[in-house]
């Protein structure tokens, strides 16, 4: 008998017999919170930057301004064009690892822990925003929802292959419980709340 | 109402004080209030050492020594824990079960049974509340520190009414001393470490009495006290709600 | 990295020598778990999560047959290799040889409590592959040679200066530079250069969806992403009890990890892999090892439940003060004591004995997980098969005679010298382990009973 079905029988006999079953979600999630407070609280408490923004250019700005020695800066969002490599997609991922900068959106945004849905089909590379240096994520400020119970209504049976969330920089606290943002994703993370 | 008292052995042998108050305490507020003169342990020591199967003749004297009273009252949150989760008999098991549901730790029983709402008494003092796990954690005596739930404290509640007694707030209100029964001697080295940092949280507070409602407890952390020559005493509960 | 076969509480007593060292890993790890604290706190339902994820898990392990085998068709469906290996042995023999069918001798790996369990790294050294550890704390302590101390915070029984030395000498940093700053930056440069070359990567796996057929690897570092979307092949391991009914469960389980990890809100990132990116290879390794026993154990199932958190060990007083090697087990403290039994009982008898049986570790635990009550029942299962000594055997029946008989009692016991000569806490290690650091208290003149016996007499005598 191959191990998958010797395991497999194991399991079945030894498994609990009594009907458990599953548990509703419906009343989980449902206190009330200033969403964009708690969303921006939560994000500057795990080490990440938050900017409201009503414009692609107001956000060109900040970049323009806070990232003035970027090299290499890349994006899937056309708007960003003209400051930000977008032919890079189909590329070896190897070559990214050169990359400053990484500009990409979220589907959306969680406030209890700030956390960012992105999927591939808008990473470009499922690397991207790991293996740039800093990170921004743009996210539509009517896109932020309050826990993760509506983050899972919100992605429903919704296909992909790879998505994650994304909730502040890289980080760490391995050595003596010593913070340290960079550890070897994104050293730092700006999220644009777009009005 | 007639009350059994449980006297746990070692406090029966080295702790007579706090029997005595206990019992005094019961009396005050009206129990008929009787020590079965042939109880030796519940059978605990046994039980957690992994020798559970070894209990039968402990719970049948047990159940031989307590099943004809309405209430069994015990100052120790420990003894009373094992006799709530673990009291059976092949024999009695009726009166087993009656002893199961009808079990109570000194300090619940004035709070929840009698409802008594304060006890007069003096005990000027600075005083720490070591709450032993089985019966704060076991027994509820108290809210858990790692729960998101209402806070509240039966000893607390008690100890709160007597004059000049100040109770501190503790770093880490309800951290283990160490005591573990067997794990006293088995782990001999975390134990008492366990059990100095405990009594350094006190000390930190600048406490003349460390109390609690489980001597085994209160033994250990004596134990270490008198090593370390310290002034800080340890007194049971039920010796303070008797002070006068 | 060879094992630790001393017992508990001896090497516990080796921990216990260096004072100003217990008392900095106790108190680093209580400030950890008052961090899970002021987290689990902040939400009003958090005792509602715990029920719903423990009911979850509880639905998991009563439909597991029927869930494996949904999660291996969805996950073959999406283009995923699966595996199966019954045991540690099996899975290291499947690992290898996807990493020998591709003819390399390089692997980079992300955090796996599973792949310790089956000592992955050495059975890949000794065929000569070598596996780089890029989770930072794992790093560390791969480089000393020696096993990870806790699951969630492998180097916590380490100092920065510890950290420097061996970065020194491994990586040339600076002597002397213990700026965790310094240092993290000096293991991202060389372990960038590893993501950078390395064909094949492992992570483990945090959740598994048996409706989708994805899986969840949770890192705050990266490195599990870092490793996994450059390799041309990426193998995830996991043991069966991973498994979430559907997606949306992983809701309720995400709000608790990291909360009651470390206190934060979330994970950085929690990847979702559902399939091979084009071009790639992806394995998913499902593995029992002792699972499906455990799952057999009624009294001990409930343990197959545990997310990995490591919420237990940070409140755990004796693991604070013991540290994770004195466990001599992939996972150590409350929840390794309760696991490690079910892999081997004779090596691990001494661990359910570990603990003062406090329960603080069973009000942490995110899934609700019985854990004191489970190492009160291991106790008497191991006591039951017959590792415990047999001075302890002889001594526990001789103690349970006497305090059956009341009369034997009454005269063994007058003024102290039953308990005293008898209790378990006096007499197990003969008197000295009460008596090395503590004093004895002394008989009183008269037992309570006598003195009850006196006042009814008196009261007789009255009347």
């Amino acid at each position: 008998m191959s191990s998958r079905d010797s395991i497999l029988n194991k399991i079945k006999s030894n498994q609990p017999t009594d009907l458990n079953e599953l548990p509703s979600l419906s009343f989980l999630g449902l206190d009330k919170i200033d969403v964009i407070e708690t969303y921006k609280t939560v994000l500057k408490g795990i080490g990440g930057f938050c900017e409201e923004v009503n414009s692609i250019e107001e956000v060109k700005a900040y970049i323009a301004t806070h990232y003035p020695t970027a090299k290499r800066i890349i994006t899937t969002i056309p708007e960003f064009g003209d400051i930000a490599e977008t032919d890079w997609t189909n590329d070896d991922p190897h070559s990214l690892a050169n990359v400053d900068l990484s500009i990409v959106t979220a589907h959306f945004g969680v406030a209890e822990n700030s956390g960012l849905w992105v999927t591939d089909g808008i990473l470009g590379q499922r690397v991207s925003p790991f293996i740039a240096q800093y990170l921004s994520i743009i996210v539509n400020k009517k896109d932020i929802l309050p826990t993760m119970q509506q983050a899972y209504e919100r992605i429903g049976n919704l296909d992909y292959g790879f998505g994650t969330f994304i909730a502040g920089p890289s980080k760490t606290a391995d050595i003596e419980q010593s913070l340290v943002l960079g550890a070897h994703g994104a050293r730092g993370l700006v999220v644009f709340l777009m009005n | 109402m007639k009350v059994g008292l449980f006297i746990p052995c070692y406090v029966d042998q080295f702790y007579p004080q706090i029997g005595i108050a206990s019992l005094e305490l019961l009396e005050k507020f009206g129990c008929e209030v009787s020590f079965p003169m042939d109880q030796t342990c519940c059978g605990q020591p046994m039980a957690n050492s992994g020798y559970a199967h070894l209990t039968g003749g402990c719970d049948t004297n047990f159940v031989n020594n307590f099943s004809e009273f309405d209430y069994v009252v015990c100052p120790s949150g420990s003894c009373t824990m094992h006799v709530k989760e673990h009291l059976h008999s092949k024999e009695n098991e009726a009166a087993a079960t009656h002893i199961r549901k009808h079990v109570y730790e000194l300090t619940e029983f004035l709070t929840d049974v009698l409802k008594v709402e304060s006890i007069e008494g003096n005990f000027p003092y600075k005083v720490g509340m070591h709450q032993s796990c089985h019966g704060q954690r076991g027994l509820k005596l108290s809210q858990m520190s790692e729960l998101n739930a209402a806070p509240f404290s039966k000893p607390n509640q008690l100890l709160s009414s007597i004059k000049g007694l100040e109770l501190v707030s503790l770093n880490r209100k309800d951290e283990c001393c160490g005591f573990g029964g067997t794990f006293c001697v088995t782990e001999e080295a975390v134990s008492v470490k366990m059990g100095q940092d405990r009594i350094q949280d006190h000390k930190e507070h600048n406490v003349d009495y460390i109390t609690g409602g489980d001597m085994s407890c209160l033994m250990h952390l004596e134990g270490i006290l008198r090593r370390q020559k310290s002034n800080i005493k340890v007194i049971h509960i039920a010796e303070i709600l008797n002070s006068i | 990295m060879k094992e630790n076969t001393i017992d508990h509480s001896h090497a516990a007593a080796i921990f216990n020598k260096d004072v100003e060292r217990v008392n900095w890993h106790d108190q680093t790890l209580w400030f950890v778990r008052s961090k899970r604290d002021k987290s689990a706190h902040a939400i009003p339902e958090w005792e509602a999560l715990r029920d719903t994820a423990s009911k979850i898990k509880f639905n998991v392990l009563s439909n597991m047959h029927h869930y494996l085998q949904e999660f291996e068709a969805k996950a073959k469906e999406n283009g995923i290799i699966v595996h199966w290996a019954a045991d540690g042995a099996e899975h290291n023999k499947i690992v290898h040889s996807i990493i020998a069918k591709h003819g390399v001798t390089q692997m980079v790996k992300s955090k796996s409590m599973l792949t310790e369990e089956c000592h992955l790294n050495d059975y890949l050294a000794d065929n000569g592959i070598e596996v780089i550890d890029s989770d930072l704390g794992e790093f560390i302590v791969q480089l000393r040679k020696e096993p990870p101390s806790h699951i969630v915070l492998p180097a916590i029984h380490l100092k920065k200066e510890d950290v420097s030395n061996t970065f020194h000498e491994h990586l040339h940093t600076e002597k002397g530079n213990n700026d965790p700053q310094y240092l993290t930056e000096a293991a991202r440069q060389e372990l960038r250069n590893t993501f950078l070359t390395r064909k094949i990567a492992l992570t483990g796996v945090n959740f598994a969806v048996a409706e989708t057929g994805e899986f969840v690897v949770c890192t705050n570092e990266g490195n599990a992403d870092m490793g996994a979307h450059l390799a041309d092949v990426h193998i995830a391991c996991m043991g069966f009890e991973k498994l979430v009914p559907e997606r949306k469960h992983l809701g309720v389980f995400l709000r608790l990890l990291a909360r009651s990890a470390t206190g934060q809100p979330i994970t950085t990132f929690s990847s979702h892999f559902k399939k091979p990116r084009e071009g790639q290879e992806m394995h998913i390794v499902i593995v029992d090892n002792g699972r499906s026993t455990q799952l057999g154990r009624e009294e001990f199932r409930n343990s197959l439940k545990c997310i990995r958190c490591g919420a237990c060990m940070n409140t755990c007083p004796v693991y604070r003060r013991s540290g994770g090697h004195s466990y001599h087990n992939a996972v150590a403290g409350p929840i390794g004591s309760i696991l490690a039994p079910n892999l081997d009982m004779k090596k691990n008898a001494d661990l359910p004995f570990a603990s003062t049986l406090c329960g603080s570790c069973t009000n942490v635990c995110p899934v609700k997980i019985d854990i004191h009550d489970q190492l009160y029942k291991w106790r008497q299962v191991l006591v039951k098969e017959g590792y415990t000594p047999s001075s302890k055997t002889m001594a526990m029946k001789g103690m349970s005679a006497v305090l059956a008989n009341p009369t034997v009692f009454k005269i063994a016991g007058k003024a102290g010298r039953f308990v005293i000569k008898n209790m378990p806490f006096m007499v197990n290690n003969s008197m000295n382990a009460w008596y090395n650091q503590r004093e004895m208290p002394a008989p009183p003149e008269e037992s309570f009973r006598e003195w009850y016996a006196k006042r009814a007499k008196e009261s007789k005598d009255k009347k």
